[in-house]
């Protein structure tokens, strides 16, 4: 009967997988997935050439604890997967020779400790020939450091717009990576399902992030400021709004990958970069736009209230600043430039799934503490540090891909235990 | 109480005579940072700067034991961040670099809030903290310094802590009759009156049996008809013997109780003495100039008028 | 009427199993956070999974003894306590929620990660360690023998041959029941004290009873989620919950509710305030360890299954039965999971698959759960048993 409850709790997972491997099916694998059977078999499994260029047609070989081989050769997903049916080391080897031209085999053999009822992966190294080792390190840290760049870029524009809720409000926003995610569906929406233009596109997307912040702050956000909830029971509420949110998007778009644009990106490279022309664009709006907005905090009236009140509403208030016009001000455009962010980020790494908010928002937080609570551009400063931690960590030779958001929140944890008040912070004064 | 260090040995407390307290103070100079007989807390160079602004700027005080000391000044003289660098709930910017303060000898320039007030140092504050959601009775049972019944291990036994718990209520209650709070004592703490929250606020503090209770701004927001018992309680405290430091805006209420007086300005101090010498010197006036300049700083015959109802208002933005 | 009976026999059985009395013991450590000292942890599935996985670990790759791997368990959530609050518990509690989302996500990736052999060799990276590897020790213990048992043997289907006036009236009385259980604990009646107690004892059996009996469940006696299992989860779980009425009425408790409510205040006090809030921190984690060892014993250590959806989960219970209560935690987890799995009954039976398949049933509810905590945060903060005067003042 417990069973019941598990395979309920386990549902959303499996819908996942399904959806998953089904897209793998379209393609008909050779290698038939391997499934473990306690006690019985186990798999050895693995993908060569990683998920984002998988390399078809390469033959792997396992060599069996009696002597026997098998061979299988790749499909366009790059997988293979053998049973096995006594545990043991095994060695598995790739033929040089079925790899396609520009590719180079790093390691000839692995050899995978099999286990009965499990799965273990033998991951194969192999690089394109037209890479060039001798700029290898300085090159990959000028390149890891562009995509730091890049996606600090993109967490900025989600950040600032956190940090300036948190500013005038005191909330901490758990459902702002949600609308990040609702960005990216809108834009999968208007773009790849209505086919509309997709700059045209982009701009509806941006209203309707700024419409979904406007109306939160009418039905929801305000009401309840009027209610006096407390901020805790705020930001459970957020909570209950970032599940709701979540799993409304599974609901309706699926546990699948979404892309806004069908097309391939096109890539560019210049000196040791190699991007695409989507990300350069994309990048050149975060630019932009955060520009905008730091000028508009800056010079504009309405942009100095805003900062008033989050220096102190009571005082705000006093001196004549509508402090409810301005948080749903703050609310709109928060949600607008969480919106934007997720359709540049959808078009960078080619796609958006209904869990990509889950990510984003340890990464928003982690870049929002680190520039101190409340500072808009505190959250700048901290967003761009968060992505050149994240991007550059896995160069050290500890820090594996994926523990690159545990660099994250390592960094997190040591600033705040040397300057809590985060970088660009101020300390609060008590009594 | 009982750690009164100055009662003497017939359990009569010698400052208790308003004419003693005279005598005492009588020789001491009324220049600001001016060493007192006999003093219980002694601060140097304490310095507290928020981004460029310099919010605290003390180079030498002196607080005498056993009297009400009152600290005295305009909005934005830093008073509550002083009392908030003392009492350890800020540090001084100028911490490692001089500064240094000491309390009974005791040195605290490293110490936490929670020590200073286990030192026998303890402080209310200017917003209320009384904890609204648990009874007026919890609030004091707080207040108890050493219980058994705190530490997590012990607390699962009850018969390790039952007796001093009784020990705590029985006293919890005499404080809660002497201010008049005893009946409220099964209401939760938010459903008090300002004032009676204030009165609470005093009396937990009281259930460590402090050395010196260090008031921030006792009377703010107090209704009127409730100041005139509230002053009564801290005289009561300085004849048991306690040391007594309030900040206050309102100077009637200062001229009515306070033996010494310091006042500040700008984060320094800038005078020292009597109530009645200190309000009279051209420093106090010149700080003061604007809000009361045409009235005298302590005219006797306001002291009864709602002046307390405004104090609310008057949060200091240091 | 017998959809109706196939949905209630899924509600009863969900509510007694073994993996919702786990996840009441994971909501009463977090009643100890979030109910008593108002630490916002948002990581409470990290413990349960770093209990699950210490537990599971130590069984399946050191062949350590059942009750030396409990307790490796809870070191690990004792360790993750102190991590997680040295940075944190001096600050204000936003950082604190914000280290613990983050970091129960981070454990997750870890479980997750095929990295580094040495700990996927140990995890079994997504697909996690099967139950049957370390439940041995455990069901070995059993008391209960072999074979299954039906509770109750004597039931609806043996009064006037199982009529359907029989059926309603027995559910009619196990919600009088509930009603009049709920109308007590919230000291609604004049009952107090003793009588009190045991009016609620005998009201408790009863319902159970009652309920059995309209909606019998057949389970084995000591298979993977059998009677052996249910009984021990839910021992535990009335047990923590008693442990904990101990250590709340106590002056810690009472230090720890201060804490709550102001931190100054509890410091001008002369109280070490981070000490009291680690204190809570590591109680309430190792009720989440322990509860993680319940939750993964009749099923697997699968990181997906512990992460932020059940946190979510626990929160709504909690909020559901009342925070800082102490029966709350045991009510709610009940109530939450009963209910959950009627809106996917209902949702399953009653809307076409035209309109909603069975797999969009599940997240349906997923939303449900969502909406249902805002709700109840906006509208009954106090939950099911709590003191609505305890929440009336805003500090």
């Amino acid at each position: 009967m417990a069973g019941l409850t598990l395979s309920l709790m386990v549902a959303p997972l499996l819908v996942l997988l399904a959806a998953t491997s089904a897209q793998a099916g379209q393609h008909a694998a050779v290698a038939t997935l391997c499934l473990p059977q306690a006690d019985t078999t186990g798999c050895i499994s693995g993908t060569l050439g990683g998920r984002a260029n998988p390399i078809e047609g390469a033959d792997v070989t396992l060599a069996k604890l009696d002597g026997t081989t098998e061979t299988q050769t790749t499909e366009a997903d790059g997988k293979f997967s053998f049973t096995i049916t006594e545990a043991g080391k095994y060695t598995l080897s790739v033929d040089p020779e079925s790899l396609p031209d520009g590719f180079d085999l790093l390691t000839d053999e692995v050899t995978v400790n099999a286990v009965l009822g499990q799965t273990r992966s033998a991951i194969f190294e192999i690089r394109s020939v037209d890479y060039d080792p001798t700029t290898s390190l300085s090159g990959e840290i000028i390149q890891g450091a562009f995509n730091g760049l890049r996606l600090g870029l993109l967490l900025a524009l989600a950040s600032v717009g956190l940090s300036l809720i948190y500013g005038t409000t005191g909330l901490s926003n758990f459902a702002h990576a949600e609308q990040v995610t609702l960005g990216g569906m809108t834009a999968y929406l208007f773009i790849n399902v209505w086919g509309i233009n997709l700059f045209l596109g982009g701009l509806m997307v941006l209203i309707v992030g700024g419409f979904t912040g406007w109306f939160q702050d009418v039905v929801l956000w305000r009401p309840l400021r009027r209610r006096g909830l407390g901020l805790t029971q705020l930001m459970i509420v957020t909570i209950g709004l970032s599940l709701a949110m979540q799993y409304s998007y599974q609901f309706f778009v699926g546990s699948r990958t979404v892309r806004v644009v069908v097309e391939n990106p096109t890539t560019v490279t210049f000196g040791p970069i190699t991007t695409t022309q989507q990300s350069l664009a994309a990048m050149g709006i975060c630019a932009v736009v955060l520009a905008a907005v730091g000028f508009a905090l800056l010079r504009t009236r309405i942009g100095r209230a805003t900062r008033a009140v989050s220096d102190n509403p009571a005082l705000a208030q006093a001196s004549g600043i509508d402090t409810d016009k301005v948080i749903r001000l703050v609310w709109t455009v928060a949600m607008a430039l969480a919106g934007l962010s997720g359709i540049l980020y959808a078009l960078v790494v080619n796609g958006i799934k209904w869990d990509t908010g889950l990510q984003i928002l340890l990464l928003l937080f982690a870049a929002v503490t680190l520039g101190g609570l409340g500072t808009a551009f505190g959250a700048l400063v901290g967003s761009i540090v968060i992505g050149l931690v994240v991007e550059m960590a896995p160069l050290t030779p500890f820090i594996l891909g994926d523990f690159k958001y545990a660099a994250a929140l390592l960094m997190l944890i040591l600033v705040l235990m040397v300057r809590p008040q985060g970088l660009l912070g101020k300390a609060q004064r008590v009594g | 109480m009982s750690e009164a260090t100055a009662v003497n040995a017939q359990g009569t407390n010698p400052l208790a005579d308003p004419q003693a307290r005279i005598d005492l103070m009588a020789d001491v100079a009324r220049t600001p940072g001016s060493a007192k007989p006999n003093p219980i807390l002694t601060v140097d160079n304490i310095v507290r700067q928020f981004g460029g602004m310099t919010a605290v700027d003390v180079d030498h005080l002196e607080v005498q034991r056993g009297l009400i000391t009152a600290l005295i000044g305009p909005n934005g003289a830093g008073k509550t961040t002083f009392f908030n660098l003392i009492t350890g709930f800020d540090k001084p910017t100028s911490a490692g670099k001089g500064a240094h303060w000491s309390f009974e000898g005791r040195t605290l320039d490293k110490t936490s809030a929670s020590r200073v007030a286990r030192s026998g140092m303890v402080r209310t504050f200017q917003l209320t903290k009384s904890l609204n959601r648990m009874t007026v009775m919890d609030n004091m049972l707080l207040g108890a310094q050493d219980q058994a019944g705190e530490n997590l291990a012990l607390s699962m036994f009850k018969p390790v802590w039952r007796r001093q718990e009784k020990q705590i209520e029985a006293k919890a209650e005499e404080l809660l009759d002497r201010f008049s709070l005893l009946e409220k004592r099964h209401d939760y703490a938010g459903s008090l009156s300002g004032g009676q929250r204030k009165l609470l606020e005093m009396a937990r503090a009281l259930m460590s049996d402090p050395t010196m209770i260090m008031l921030d701004e006792p009377m703010a927001g107090v209704n009127p008809a409730l100041t005139q018992s509230l002053l009564g309680h801290i005289q009561s405290l300085r004849d048991d013997g306690m040391t007594v430091l309030f900040v206050e805006h309102d100077m009637h209420v200062v001229r009515h109780i306070s033996d010494w007086v310091v006042v500040m300005a700008e984060g320094r101090i800038v005078a020292e003495g009597s109530a009645g010498s200190v309000m009279a010197e051209p420093a106090v006036i010149d700080a003061y100039l604007g809000a009361h300049h045409d009235t005298d700083l302590g005219d006797d015959s306001l002291l009864d008028e709602p002046a307390a109802g405004d104090a609310k208002t008057d949060e200091e933005q240091a | 009427m017998n959809e109706i009976q196939q949905i209630l026999t899924s509600m009863v059985s969900t509510a007694l199993t073994p993996q919702t009395a786990a996840v009441a013991i994971a909501v009463i450590g977090l009643n100890i956070h979030f109910g008593f000292t108002g630490l916002l942890n948002i990581g409470q599935s990290a413990f349960m999974l770093l209990g699950a996985y210490g537990f599971a670990i130590s069984i399946t790759s050191y062949d350590l003894p059942l009750i030396v791997a409990v307790f490796v368990g809870l070191a690990l959530a004792f360790l993750f306590a102190l991590v997680l609050g040295v940075p944190t518990l001096k600050l204000r509690g936003d950082y604190l929620a914000i280290v613990t989302i983050s970091a129960a996500e981070i454990i997750r990736y870890v479980g997750r990660s095929v990295g580094y052999e040495w700990l996927f060799d140990k995890t079994g990276g997504a697909q996690g360690i099967p139950g049957s590897r370390y439940r041995g020790p455990f069901r070995d213990l059993s008391v209960f023998g072999d074979g299954s048992t039906s509770l109750l043997p004597f039931n609806w289907r043996d009064v006037a041959d199982g009529a359907i006036w029989v059926r309603l009236l027995s559910w009619a009385i196990v919600i009088a029941v509930i009603i009049t259980v709920i109308q007590i604990a919230r000291g609604k009646t004049s009952l107090t004290g003793r009588t009190r107690a045991l009016s609620l004892t005998a009201l408790g059996a009863v319902g159970v009873l009652v309920t059995l009996f309209a909606v019998p469940v057949t389970n084995q006696n000591t298979g993977v989620d059998g009677w052996w299992t249910v009984v021990v989860a839910w021992g535990l779980a009335v047990l923590s919950s008693v442990l904990v009425l101990i250590l709340t009425r106590s002056p810690w408790g009472r230090a720890l509710r201060g804490v709550r409510e102001d931190e100054d205040a509890m410091r001008s006090l002369g109280k070490n305030v981070f000490a009291i809030k680690m204190q809570a921190l590591i109680i309430g984690g190792l009720f989440g360890a322990l509860g993680g060892i319940m939750y993964v014993l009749p099923s697997t250590v699968q990181p997906d299954n512990m992460g932020r959806s059940l946190t979510f989960f626990i929160y709504t219970a909690l909020l559901l039965g009342g925070a800082a209560t102490i029966w709350g935690p045991i009510l709610g987890s009940i109530l939450f999971f009963a209910g959950r799995i009627a809106v996917i009954g209902i949702t399953q039976t009653y809307v076409p698959n035209s309109i909603m398949s069975n797999q969009e049933a599940t997240q349906f509810a997923f939303i449900v759960v969502g909406v249902a905590l805002m709700l109840l945060v906006i509208f009954r903060p106090q939950g099911i048993l709590g003191d609505k005067r305890e929440l009336r003042f805003n500090v």
